[in-house]
């Protein structure tokens, strides 16, 4: 009774997850508390019959304004094996595109009784505003630069899973760090988990300011290569970058790309990640990203066992609404 | 319920589970989180030391199963651990206290998501009634009747009876 019956205490109020704060106010607590559902979860994924009557009953609609394939399928996925029913909205066919303002939209999804709505966006704020308005658990699932909170959960899951507590643990986080919602959402679980956090990338890549961000900087990314237990890697986002920030991809990989000679330099045990769709050949080289430390596949498995696990927190477990476990 | 009535409750049910069973080909024992679980532990060492013979003996989590999810606050306590598959096999439930019989109609659908048992049967310390469902159990430990504002603690000392915490 222990471990559920605190649950409530920590959450509070839990009702949407738009950003890795939501899981305060002790982050490092709410993390925990995910990520030994998540343990639960996986046992269920590896069943021969992978599904649980966990949400029996329940809708979920995705709602994704951006164009995602690993991350709309990983909670779609999770939805069905609780027995939620899923609805698919898809803003290219929809009445979006005939005009229809964003308002509007929610209040019509709405209107067709649904408990979750997990929404991409482009423009960062988004989630949060359709929070406002709406009456079901709203779930970020990307929000412009913002941040993505289940990915940087099924990282964390991911870490601890392969390397154990990430209390102590460096991690470098390599890339485009100014137009990253992940890195956003990373940097504050792995240092609420009390990892420490290391950003490498060249100055334009990262953000005009980072006072206040809890992490240390480089450009030089062989010096910090050997002293780190992950070295997490962001994929270069083309169709984010309208301004020439580096001069050619070619060169971003000569100085910031782990090559196979870079990733010689990582300790035996460290682990290198990166939350897909990967460019190989550009932030990673090919033979790199099926290294045996590679574990990138192991983040989308754990992707779908971690929403199953946010899901049931906001939906099913009754955590959400401030409830007493003993009741 | 001293623990010394309780050990030998325990032993009385392990004889009897052999005796349904004209031994224990087959038998798995599943506890269930949490109650379950000291009592599926101590069953499987009275068997052992009764017809030498290790059990299999694994646990099930209902919380994904229960019909009152969003009724009420439910979160699992541990991870199910079901050993090898359950497909033909008998399998003996194991839980500390009978009472709606809601828990179990949960654990038996969760069983069924890991194969086809050829039977279940239920073993429970404490029978308290009020059941809300046609659920008995094949094996008891003590009938307790008991007020269903009363509350049933069952643990290494014995079991107590008191007020449910309001």
């Amino acid at each position: 009774m222990s471990r559920a019956a605190s649950a409530s205490n920590r959450h509070g109020d839990l009702r949407n997850l738009l950003s890795i704060a939501d899981l305060g106010p002790d982050i490092a607590a709410g993390i925990d508390e995910v990520m030994t559902l998540a343990d639960s979860f996986v046992e269920v994924s590896e069943r021969a019959n992978p599904k649980v009557p966990a949400l029996r009953g329940r809708t979920v609609v995705s709602l994704f304004f951006e164009d995602s394939t690993r991350t709309r399928l990983s909670f779609e996925t999770a939805a069905k094996r609780l027995s939620a029913d899923v609805m698919n909205f898809s803003v290219n066919t929809s009445s979006v595109k005939k005009g229809e303002s964003l308002r509007d939209t929610i209040e019509t999804i709405e209107a067709m009784g649904v408990d979750a709505i997990v929404v991409r966006h482009a423009s960062a704020g988004v989630p949060r505003q359709i929070a406002q308005w709406a009456t079901s658990a709203v779930i970020n699932a990307g929000d412009g630069w913002h941040e993505h909170p289940t990915q940087a959960l099924l990282d964390c899951y991911t870490i601890r899973q392969r390397l154990g507590d990430l209390a102590g643990r460096h991690i470098a986080i390599v890339g485009d760090i100014k137009h990253s919602r992940v890195a956003r959402s990373n940097i504050a679980a792995f240092t609420a988990l009390g990892a420490e956090v290391t950003v490498v990338a060249p100055p334009t890549l990262l953000p005009p300011s980072l006072e206040g961000w809890p992490v240390k900087v480089s450009h030089d990314l062989d010096a910090v290569l050997p002293t780190v237990d992950v070295c997490y890697l962001l994929r270069m986002q083309r169709e984010r970058m309208h301004e020439a920030l580096i001069p050619s991809l070619r060169e971003y990989t000569a100085l910031f790309g782990l090559t196979e000679a870079r990733a010689s330099k990582l300790a035996d045990h460290a682990l290198i990640m990166h939350p897909g769709p990967m460019n190989r050949g550009v932030e990673i080289a090919a033979q790199v990203a099926d290294h045996p430390n590679a574990v990138i596949i192991d983040q989308v498995r754990n992707g779908v066992a971690v929403r199953m696990a946010v899901l049931f927190l906001l939906l099913g477990s009754g955590t959400a609404w401030g409830g007493d476990l003993d009741a | 319920m001293s623990a010394e009535d309780m050990q030998r409750a325990t032993w009385r049910m392990a004889h009897e589970i052999i005796e349904r069973n004209h031994g224990l080909d087959d038998v798995v024992l599943i506890g269930l989180q949490t109650g379950g679980i000291p009592l599926a532990a101590r069953l499987a060492e009275a068997l052992a030391k009764i017809e030498g013979v290790e059990v299999p003996t694994g646990c099930v989590d209902v919380a994904f199963y229960r019909d009152d999810i969003g009724l009420r606050p439910v979160l699992p306590e541990a991870v199910t651990d079901i050993p090898g598959d359950l497909n033909g096999r008998t399998v003996v439930l194991v839980d500390d206290v009978l009472f709606t019989g809601r828990t179990i109609r949960a654990a038996l659908d969760a069983l069924i998501d890991h194969g086809r048992a050829r039977q279940v049967q239920l073993a429970v310390m404490i029978d308290r009634g009020h059941r809300e469902l046609p659920i008995r159990p094949d094996f008891v430990g003590k009938n307790l009747p008991t007020r269903r504002d009363e509350a049933v603690d069952v643990n290494d000392e014995g079991v107590d009876l008191g007020e449910m915490v309001k």
